[in-house]
């Protein structure tokens, strides 16, 4: 017999028992982990999207917002370059400025010194010749310096030119004050009557004068009459050597000032960002 | 020579016996739970899993969709039983490369108790699928002239399954005892191989047949699935 019944019904029994145990150890439990795992992906994968999603905001964002400080930071740049430049051009003109006015102070200072030297010279030179001429003319006659110019001044008048003297002359007859004659001293009596003299010979007539001190002619006699004038004083070949030393104060003072740097123009930095 | 492991007994009591067949069955089970349990212990649901994971998930999915294949719409339902019926078949075939070991569905009781279990199964499924009275109508379908003819092929494919089963189990077995007898070397190793060949394909019809004999049960108003192939 090939059928045993009993062992059928053995065997229907341990394949249901075999069914229960493979149902409850390996298709629920697998499956089950397969679902969940399934889950876990559709989930993870939806995660993923809705950050892909955000991500993709968050650039745009970030996009606009970088954007948005590019035009911002290129305004400040170009105000800031801009303001820049005019606190350059501010500065470099008042540097300008304080260079020019320095310099023309400094020339002024020059010009002053120069000037405070001739005058210094003049008068030394006034000094001296005074003093030396005084002395030599001392040493050299018994009168005194002042007939000495007495003398010179009638005899310049007794030899003026032809033009002059007429032009003096002119001058002479038609002043209605009497003519002036000024001296650095009081001119004695006798000094007084010889220049009248001299007038008088000079021009043919009788010439009125009045006479008057002035310290300022140095050392000298000055005729003056309606505008004209007949002098004889060292003021004047102290003017003429002031003029001699002025002129070589002047050729001095050029080449140096062509050989004076021109003062550096401050440097303006400006640092831009 | 002895044509089935029942014949094999080792304790016997009145009617009660333990023969090989069950003794051989009881292993089996005993390996597919111990082994299911020890893997399905430590389960991963995230994307990191043992390989032993990855061969049950594969061996599971690719029964459900076999079931679904055949036209069950809700494998998982039916997976305990389809299932089992496949991996016992299949583990039983497998086993025979184990010197000593017989196959326990080469017994005819085994084949027969799986084939009246199937039987049994047939018209559970069924009647909870659209209830006792849709079950029954399908018995006059398309006219009550067939009722006899469907009750016949309802036992005559009980009848075939087991006796498929059984004959192929059991010939291979006989076929590599005759072997060794004649040729002892090498030739029954071939054999054996062709023997496992035979013994998966034999558990994937049985599982297919109890598939379709159930979606047959639980379709009947829906157009009949493709004939069951017949070996």
């Amino acid at each position: 017999m090939l059928i045993d019944w009993f062992t059928v019904g053995a065997q229907a029994l341990n394949f249901l028992i075999l069914v229960w145990l493979m149902k409850r150890f390996l298709y629920t439990p697998i499956l089950n982990a397969i679902d969940a795992r399934e889950k876990r992906i559709a989930k993870e994968l939806a995660d993923a999207d809705a950050k892909k999603v955000e991500a993709q905001k968050e650039r745009d964002e970030f996009q606009h917002k970088n954007e948005e400080f590019d035009q911002q930071r290129a305004a400040l740049l170009s105000k800031a370059t801009d303001e820049a430049k005019a606190e350059r051009q501010r500065l470099l003109d008042e540097a300008r400025k304080a260079a020019d006015a320095l310099s023309a102070k400094r020339q002024e200072t020059l010009r002053n010194d120069a000037q405070n030297l001739n005058q210094a010279i003049s008068r030394r030179t006034q000094q001296e010749v005074f003093a030396i001429a005084r002395k030599a003319l001392a040493d050299l006659a018994t009168t005194s310096l002042e007939e000495r110019m007495g003398e010179v001044f009638t005899r310049r008048l007794r030899t003026m030119d032809g033009n002059a003297k007429a032009g003096l002359a002119k001058a002479l007859k038609t002043a209605s004050d009497p003519a002036l004659v000024r001296s650095a001293f009081d001119l004695p009596a006798e000094q007084r009557a010889a220049i009248q003299n001299a007038l008088n010979e000079t021009f043919s007539a009788e010439i009125h004068v009045r006479f008057e001190t002035a310290p300022d002619l140095v050392s000298g006699i000055e005729l003056t009459t309606n505008g004209q004038k007949v002098a004889w004083s060292i003021a004047d070949y102290l003017a003429s050597l002031e003029k001699g030393v002025g002129e070589l104060l002047k050729e001095k003072d050029k080449p140096e000032a062509k050989a004076d740097p021109k003062p550096e123009e401050p440097k303006l930095e400006t640092k831009s960002q | 020579m002895r044509l089935s492991p029942d014949e094999m007994i080792f304790w016997q009591h009145g009617f009660l016996k333990l023969n090989a067949t069950i003794v051989f069955t009881w292993g089996l089970m005993l390996v597919l739970a111990v082994g299911s349990k020890l893997i399905t212990r430590k389960l991963s649901t995230g994307l990191e899993r043992s390989r032993w994971q990855n061969l049950l998930e594969i061996v599971v999915t690719g029964i459900e969709k076999q079931i679904e294949d055949v036209g069950l719409r809700h494998p998982e339902k039916y997976i305990g039983f389809l299932g089992t019926l496949f991996l016992f078949v299949a583990l039983g075939s497998l086993c025979t490369v184990i010197p000593g070991y017989e196959p326990p569905t080469g017994s005819l009781s085994t084949t027969a108790a799986l084939a009246l279990s199937v039987f049994v199964a047939v018209p559970l499924f069924g009647i909870e699928d659209q209830g006792m009275g849709g079950y029954l109508k399908s018995y006059v379908e398309p006219t009550f002239i067939m009722l006899p003819f469907n009750v016949i092929s309802e036992l005559s494919r009980t009848l075939a399954l087991a006796v498929r089963l059984f004959g192929n189990m059991m010939s291979g077995v006989m076929i590599i005892g005759i072997l060794l007898t004649i040729t002892p070397f090498i030739f029954p190793i071939v054999m054996t191989v062709l023997g496992l060949l035979t013994g998966m394909v034999q558990a994937y019809i049985f599982s297919i047949l109890a598939a379709v004999y159930i979606a047959a049960a639980t379709r009947t108003r829906k157009p009949k699935p493709e004939p069951a192939p017949k070996t």
